[in-house]
């Protein structure tokens, strides 16, 4: 599903990787892993087509990534370090802007079970600055399971998250690998779902 | 011919050709300055108006002149790094930029200094004079917006946005500043523009071939530094640098990306 | 919260054949929404706008006609300096908290987006300007027909004012002094605005017509909000990089 062929990544003047390959197929997860500056988010960042690459192509279904366009990007569901999260904003709203931008039609029934599942069930009219770090987080990974996208980026996804969201978490993205989705996950945590289909590591800077 | 001109557009290949192309370039200028000058201050004739004060005209409009064409060269350089993403656009759009800016400096520096015995004062708002101003703040705007970003490739790409947008609006900017001049009917004094003699036309375009000359030599000089400056850590610069007799700048990039393979990526 | 009212979810579903356009109208909303949220930000680039116009009387004098003639750019150039300080509303709060980032992913044009949030801009800043310019307007004693005369030229120049900014905004996102730096960048491509806008208030001052004028600055707004929103477009992307 997702190949990457010969990528490398600067920033300024410190290559951070250089010709990574690796594919990973249906119902495979990317474990990513490596010392602070290895250039894991970067990684994410340019297979979201954030930051670009000094050299490489990434393929999605066999196709040149920068040809499919918002093709991909309807694909494509990108969680990075800051939660995205309003402060005047309340949780269910905040849910609802993050599913309209990234173009996925839902619900108020579709919002609230998804809320329901990180936990929020209840919390969902307090605004963004009243939710604590890990509240905000779970918000942010709710919108993963709104529409069907299929291929999740997830930078830290665990981060603030205490034992049993995070448990709720790997058990959800499980369910997606099940579904035939991809994830690239950058972490340290364990997250081997239950029964994946394919773990696959991938550990930046041990080449040097 | 497509691959012979992209060739030149890596940074190392462009290294040396720009070598070789400064002493002919710099060697031009100190000619075409030289004739220039010689024509405009020994043969031409004082003007029967305005004495010999006008002489100041074969700085005034060379200077004028190539400070408006290079913003446009500029932007053509800029064009062509969101085109073809070439590394080498960017280096010449900031290459070119102090002198440009150094240019209208002097074109507004030397109008007043022309405007004084002209016009009694060192400053009219002129539509010419006020589109030079403004153009002279564009080229500020393009170094202010350089200074301030570290990373010389986001540089690159900003300072590609901003000058195409500030080349789209020069034409509305020069029409609007033309339009509210007439309609103020502040000071349409133009000073001898209608009937030049044919020596001072001579002399004013040879001190243009001149600043065009030295625009190119300089910014060819710059432009080395900065791939210098920037391809630091590429193993091109480091085999320089030794057959030069320097040590090698260290790099842990050095060796990991030719600077070849990128430049027309 | 009563939020639903404001923000009714039942209403997110918009037909199908409009798919493509969820992606801005939501931004619309949001930024509508959230300027609702806390007017306090709105109400500081008005007031500003009325400090800076009350500054000239004082510093200048208070005779009627003196006022009266200097009022055309006055309240133009003080239109321009307060749409300049709301420049930053547009995309840094975005850019801090990673929506920046969630729109670029958008499965919509970046551009359109960018429209979209320029539009909101417009109803929270530039409309408001524009309706409070003639009751400021009243303080330099200018007649009724310029007063309407400088209403046109306002809400036609506003936009520009909001469209070259976001270029200006979007360049010098998350950079050190980002806005003295939009203001070097952005001010210079106001006057071409700030010519034909005041221009057409002197003229109805001086008994001409402004139509030219008028005619002029709709062109450019037509042209900069065709233009302007690419280019912001790209300049965010640079940005994000």
């Amino acid at each position: 599903m997702l190949e990457v062929s010969a990528l490398a990544a600067a920033r300024g003047d410190r290559v951070l990787f250089a010709s990574l390959d690796f594919s990973v197929p249906a119902g495979g997860l990317l474990q990513v892993t490596g010392r602070n500056g290895t250039g894991k988010t970067t990684l994410l960042r340019v297979l979201a087509r954030l930051a670009r690459p000094e050299a490489g192509v990434a393929r999605w279904k066999g196709t040149l990534v920068d040809e499919l366009g918002d093709e991909y990007f309807a694909d494509l569901c990108y969680l990075g370090h800051a939660p995205a999260i309003k402060d005047d904003l309340t949780a269910r709203e905040n849910l609802a802007i993050s599913a309209g931008i990234a173009g996925v039609t839902v619900d108020a029934a579709a919002i609230d079970a998804a809320l329901a599942e990180v936990g929020l069930i209840g919390r969902e009219m307090l605004p963004g600055r009243v939710l604590s770090q890990g509240q905000r987080r779970r918000v942010a990974l709710a919108q993963l399971y709104l529409g069907s996208r299929k291929l999740w980026l997830l930078d830290e996804p665990l981060a603030a998250l205490d034992t049993e969201a995070a448990d709720a978490f790997i058990a959800r993205l499980g369910q997606h690998l099940h579904g035939g989705g991809v994830a690239v996950v950058a972490t340290h945590h364990a997250i081997e779902p239950a029964a994946p289909a394919t773990l696959h590591q991938l550990r930046l800077g041990s080449a040097r | 011919m497509a691959i012979h001109w992209f060739k030149y557009a890596s940074p190392a290949s462009f290294y040396g050709l720009a070598g070789r192309m400064i002493p002919w370039f710099a060697g031009a200028a100190v000619v075409t300055t030289l004739i220039g000058l010689y024509v405009g201050l020994v043969l031409a004739p004082t003007d029967f108006q305005q004495g010999d004060s006008y002489r100041i005209i074969y700085i005034h409009v060379p200077a004028a002149w190539m400070g408006m064409f290079t913003y446009l060269v500029m932007a053509g350089w800029a064009a062509a790094g969101v085109v073809f993403n070439t590394r080498l656009s960017g280096m010449m759009v900031q290459a070119l930029a102090p002198t440009g800016a150094m240019f209208t400096f002097v074109a507004l520096w030397t109008g007043a200094f022309w405007g004084r015995p002209t016009w009694g004062t060192y400053w009219v708002w002129d539509a010419r004079l006020t589109s030079t101003l403004i153009l002279f703040f564009l080229y500020i705007g393009y170094m202010a917006l350089r200074a301030s970003i570290d990373d010389p490739r986001r540089a690159d790409r900003a300072g590609a946005v901003l000058t195409l947008v500030g080349v789209v609006n020069i034409p509305i900017i020069y029409f609007s500043v033309q339009w509210w001049n007439t309609l103020h009917q502040g000071a349409s004094v133009r000073p001898g523009s209608s009937s030049m003699a044919t020596v001072m036309l001579t002399g004013m375009l040879v001190m243009a071939v001149a600043a065009w000359m030295y625009t190119i030599a300089i910014s060819l000089a710059r432009v080395r530094s900065i791939i210098i400056e920037r391809e630091q850590h590429s193993a091109w610069v480091g085999e320089l640098l030794a057959s030069e007799g320097h040590d090698a700048v260290a790099g842990t990039s050095r060796g990991a990306m030719g600077s070849n393979q990128q430049g027309t990526r | 919260m009563g939020s639903d009212t404001i923000f009714p979810l039942s209403a997110w579903e918009p037909p199908v054949n409009l798919n493509w356009c969820l992606t801005p109208i939501t931004v619309l909303r949001r930024d509508l929404l959230l300027t609702l949220r806390r007017p306090a930000e709105l109400m500081t680039t008005l007031f500003f706008f009325i400090i800076v116009v009350s500054l000239f009387p004082l510093g200048i004098g208070p005779q009627p006609e003196l006022l009266r003639e200097i009022a055309p750019g006055v309240l133009w150039v003080a239109a321009l300096l307060a749409s300049l300080l709301a420049l930053p509303r547009l995309f840094a709060a975005d850019h801090a908290d990673g929506t920046l980032e969630q729109l670029a992913l958008a499965p919509q044009p970046l551009s359109l987006i960018v429209f979209a949030k320029l539009v909101a801009h417009w109803l929270t800043t530039g409309l408001p300007l524009t309706l409070l310019a003639p009751l400021i307007a009243l303080q330099f004693d200018l007649p009724a027909s310029t007063i309407w005369v400088l209403v046109v030229s306002l809400a036609l120049g506003t936009p520009i004012l909001g469209a070259i900014g976001a270029v200006g905004a979007a360049l010098t996102l998350g950079l050190r002094g980002g806005g003295v730096l939009t203001a070097v960048l952005v001010l210079p491509l106001y006057i071409p605005a700030l010519i034909f806008g005041a221009g057409a208030v002197e003229a109805t001052l001086g008994g001409l017509d402004a139509e030219g004028h008028l005619s002029l600055l709709a062109a450019l707004t037509v042209f900069t909000l065709t233009f302007a929103p690419w280019a912001a477009a790209a300049a965010v992307r640079i940005s994000l990089d």
